[in-house]
């Protein structure tokens, strides 16, 4: 048929032209992220540490809590999330879910050297807590203390909320923005700008740590493609170089559990999305089915 | 005298058709609007085109209501409200950004099936013409429906764009200024373009729209072969009920029937695209707010604006601006710079055959030139497409003037 001949010409030139605008550009465009290394967050550049006794680390991880909390043990935070800030310039975060969502190895090393393991130049956390063994110890004790199975969110809030807010979910820095209410008559509503003032009073410090504010995460997940995104928090130096963001040792599962927060936030449509599509594709498929029945009969006869 | 029967019903087929001449509306603009019954499904663009502009108009309409002309608030009005809070606001959006981006994927082919058949000559120049209109109002449309979101492509585009009117070397910085409002894209800029974007530009377009299909009913819709129809004697035969001899058919409802089908596998392909395939049509550089203090890598426009702006970029200052102001109106010139009287498929007119395929190609390799970085071997494909492109206009004339009548032409 000829007709069909016109529509192979018109689709060819089109795909052409979407293949060089789309995929064939953004290879180019973006070539520092392609050719980045992936490692599926294995860490190979540290040391495997030796076997931990978490019952060892119990005991030394004693010297932590004068700056972490870890709540599920029934210890609490020494300082609150403001103070902490201006004690260190971002809030220790606390260590309850650390071995659910950081690689065992990491916090092995991270203990010995932060700057080591996280790739920067100064750090925080003070580094030579432990030696190795005792480090190894620790970390086997944190994996034996973290919950069997957490939420999208804890992961995200242990791992990141201490440096990114994620203002469509209503978290800041220092955790979710309490309901207030505003007095009737006046509309003003102080528990709020309570809270805003101590946002930004741990904000102003956070970027006098880490030379800016790290960015929202809000839509992160449409901005950055998903390659581009777990090969950044896999190594942030790999795609900006002498950034201030650490790499923060994520171990593969909690990066699912991160990626998929960012993605229920990011992109809530996603189920309907799916849900709906085939219903009007398949409503047009019809309409389509009906009007070359009726095309067919109107030209019927004609040439 | 107009005759006004005083026993119609109100609101009956007589009783209108006295006030508003209902049959007589209908055989002028359906059942008695003949079409040549040699075209192909290219001839449903333009229909395709009206519809597709319906859905950007009422998508729009929905996002309207949620949107916040506001440099504080736009950006979250349009990526959490709609796209989170309200209910299928994320639906609209996607078929609003998704038909943007397509609409001007079927401009450019309506285009190219037009210079094709050599259907901006004898009699239709105004159809041509009022179409680069359309082309014309339909770029600032989407330039400035662009710069709502105001995430990082919005500023840096308008940035990037707003700059082009110092022009170059005669640096006409108040008029930049004036036109942004202020010295960088801010609330004035927002403001003005919002306004833009929702008011003046689509009533202009659906003038134009108008304007178009006037331009259309006298001259009648050119046909495969450029075959010169006498459409008033092929009409009777058709109305003689000669349906296999009459050249011609009804628009309503044999053509319609045709253009409905077109519609419908059109729209599953518009459909497939809103739900499956929309990032291309939604810059993930514009998912990062508005930062006048970070310059993001790369700047580039959409795609459709891509093979003009590759024509402003491989030149130095001025002479960028002088090649990229020729591309942007040398589409108009057409009827004109083609001299010759042929009006026949570009495969049978000698040498403009290759010219149009010439053209054609060159406008993608300039569109992929656009976007990707100018550096080492890009740079030189894009000067030499940009040259070729000036060039091919160039000879136009010449190659037109020297072709030879086609067979069935005088
Ligand atoms: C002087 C206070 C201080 C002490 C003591 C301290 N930390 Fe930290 N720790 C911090 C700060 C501050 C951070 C956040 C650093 C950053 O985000 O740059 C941190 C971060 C961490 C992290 C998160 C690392 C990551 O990649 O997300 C872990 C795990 C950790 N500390 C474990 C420990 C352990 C185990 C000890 C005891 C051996 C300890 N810390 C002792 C202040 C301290
Ligand atoms: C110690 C603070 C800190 C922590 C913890 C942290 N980040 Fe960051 N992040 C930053 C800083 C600072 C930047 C800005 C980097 C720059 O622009 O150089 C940043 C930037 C980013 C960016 C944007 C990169 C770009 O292309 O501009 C992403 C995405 C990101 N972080 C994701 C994460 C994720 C996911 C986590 C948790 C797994 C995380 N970050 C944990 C400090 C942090
Ligand atoms: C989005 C806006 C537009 C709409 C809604 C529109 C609509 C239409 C319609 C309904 C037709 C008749 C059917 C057909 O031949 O396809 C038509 C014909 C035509 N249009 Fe457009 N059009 C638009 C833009 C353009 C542009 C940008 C151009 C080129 C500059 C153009 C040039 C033409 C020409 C030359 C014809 C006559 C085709 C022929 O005689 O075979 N139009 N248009």
């Amino acid at each position: 048929m000829k007709e069909l001949k016109v529509l192979a010409v018109v689709v060819f030139f089109t795909l052409v032209t979407y293949w060089g605008v789309e995929p064939y550009a953004h290879s180019v465009m973006h070539k520092n992220v392609e050719e980045a290394k992936f490692e599926n967050f294995q860490y190979k550049d540290l040391k495997a540490p030796a076997k931990g006794d978490p019952a060892k680390g119990k005991a030394l991880v004693a010297a932590c809590v004068s700056c972490h909390g870890i709540k599920s043990q029934g210890m609490k935070a020494p300082m609150d999330p403001v103070a902490a800030a201006q004690a260190y310039g971002v809030v220790p975060p606390d260590l309850s879910n650390a071995g659910a969502v950081l690689d065992e190895k990491f916090i092995a090393n991270f203990i010995v050297s932060p700057t080591h393991a996280g790739l920067v130049k100064k750090s925080a956390m003070p580094g030579g807590m432990a030696d190795a063994q005792g480090a190894a110890d620790i970390a086997a004790y944190l994996k034996s203390i973290a919950p069997k199975e957490i939420k999208p969110k804890e992961a995200f809030e242990f791992a990141c909320g201490r440096c990114h807010a994620v203002r469509y979910d209503k978290w800041t820095q220092i955790g979710q923005t309490p309901k207030t209410k505003a007095d009737i008559k006046t509309g003003v509503d102080l528990a709020k700008m309570d809270f805003e003032k101590k946002v930004g009073q741990y904000q102003l410090k956070l970027a006098g740590y880490l030379g800016k504010l790290p960015p929202d995460l809000s839509i992160i997940v449409r901005a950055r493609s998903e390659e581009y995104l777990k090969k950044f928090v896999e190594n942030p130096q790999h795609i900006l170089h002498g950034t201030a963001m650490p790499r923060v040792g994520v171990s593969k599962e909690g990066y699912e559990k991160i990626y998929k927060y960012l993605e229920e936030v990011g992109d809530p449509s996603k189920p309907k999305r799916e849900a709906v599509g085939p219903w009007v594709i398949g409503y047009f498929v019809l309409f389509s089915f009906l009007a070359y029945l009726w095309y067919k009969s109107q030209w019927k006869g004609l040439k | 005298m107009a005759h006004f029967d005083p026993n119609a019903r109100p609101f009956s087929h007589q009783w209108l058709n006295d006030r508003l001449a209902i049959d007589t509306l209908k055989r002028v603009l359906s059942t008695e609007y003949w079409i040549p019954k040699n075209i192909n499904f290219l001839w449903a663009m333009g229909m395709v085109l009206a519809a597709t502009f319906g859905v950007l108009l009422i998508s729009g309409i929905f996002l309207l209501m949620y949107y916040i002309p506001d440099t504080k608030q736009a950006f979250d009005s349009v990526n959490h409200t709609i796209m989170g809070e309200v209910g299928y606001g994320w639906l609209w959006r996607h078929m609003h950004g998704v038909a943007a981006s397509v609409v001007f994927l079927i401009i450019y082919i309506h285009m190219f099936t037009g210079i094709y058949y050599g259907s901006y000559k004898r009699g239709r120049e105004l159809i041509w013409l009022s179409g680069m209109l359309l082309f014309v109002s339909f770029s600032a449309e989407a330039f400035s429906g662009y710069m709502l979101p105001w995430g990082q492509m919005s500023y840096w585009a308008g940035m990037v764009i707003t700059n082009l009117f110092s022009l170059g070397s005669l640096d006409l910085q108040g008029l930049v200024e004036w036109i942004r409002g202020d010295y960088v894209p801010g609330q004035a800029f927002l403001g003005r373009f919002f306004m833009l974007h929702v008011v003046l530009m689509p009533l202009i377009i659906m003038a134009l729209i108008v304007l178009h299909f006037g331009t259309l009913r006298i001259p009648h819709v050119n046909n495969k072969d450029g075959e010169e129809i006498d459409f008033e004697a092929e009409a009777e035969k058709w109305k003689a009920g000669k349906r296999k001899e009459a050249k011609v058919i009804p628009f309503n409802p044999v053509f319609l029937s045709k253009d409905t089908f077109v519609l419908g596998i059109y729209f599953i392909f518009y459909f497939y695209l809103v739900f499956y395939h929309f990032e291309f049509a939604m810059d993930p550089v514009n998912f990062d707010p508005a930062n006048p203090l970070k310059t993001p890598p790369h700047i580039y426009p959409e795609w459709y604006f891509l093979w003009s702006y590759e024509i402003l970029r491989p030149f130095p200052k001025n002479p960028g601006l002088v090649a990229f102001g020729f591309a942007q109106v040398i589409f108009f010139l057409l009827p004109f710079l083609d001299r010759s009287p042929n009006v026949a498929p570009a495969n049978r007119r000698g040498v403009f055959k290759f010219w149009f395929w010439f053209l054609l190609v060159d406008m993608i390799v300039l569109t992929v030139m656009g976007k990707v970085p100018p550096m080492g071997i890009y740079t030189t494909i894009g000067t030499v497409a940009a040259w070729t492109f000036i060039i091919l206009w160039i000879l136009l004339p010449f190659i037109t003037k020297a072709e030879k009548p086609v067979r069935g032409h005088k």
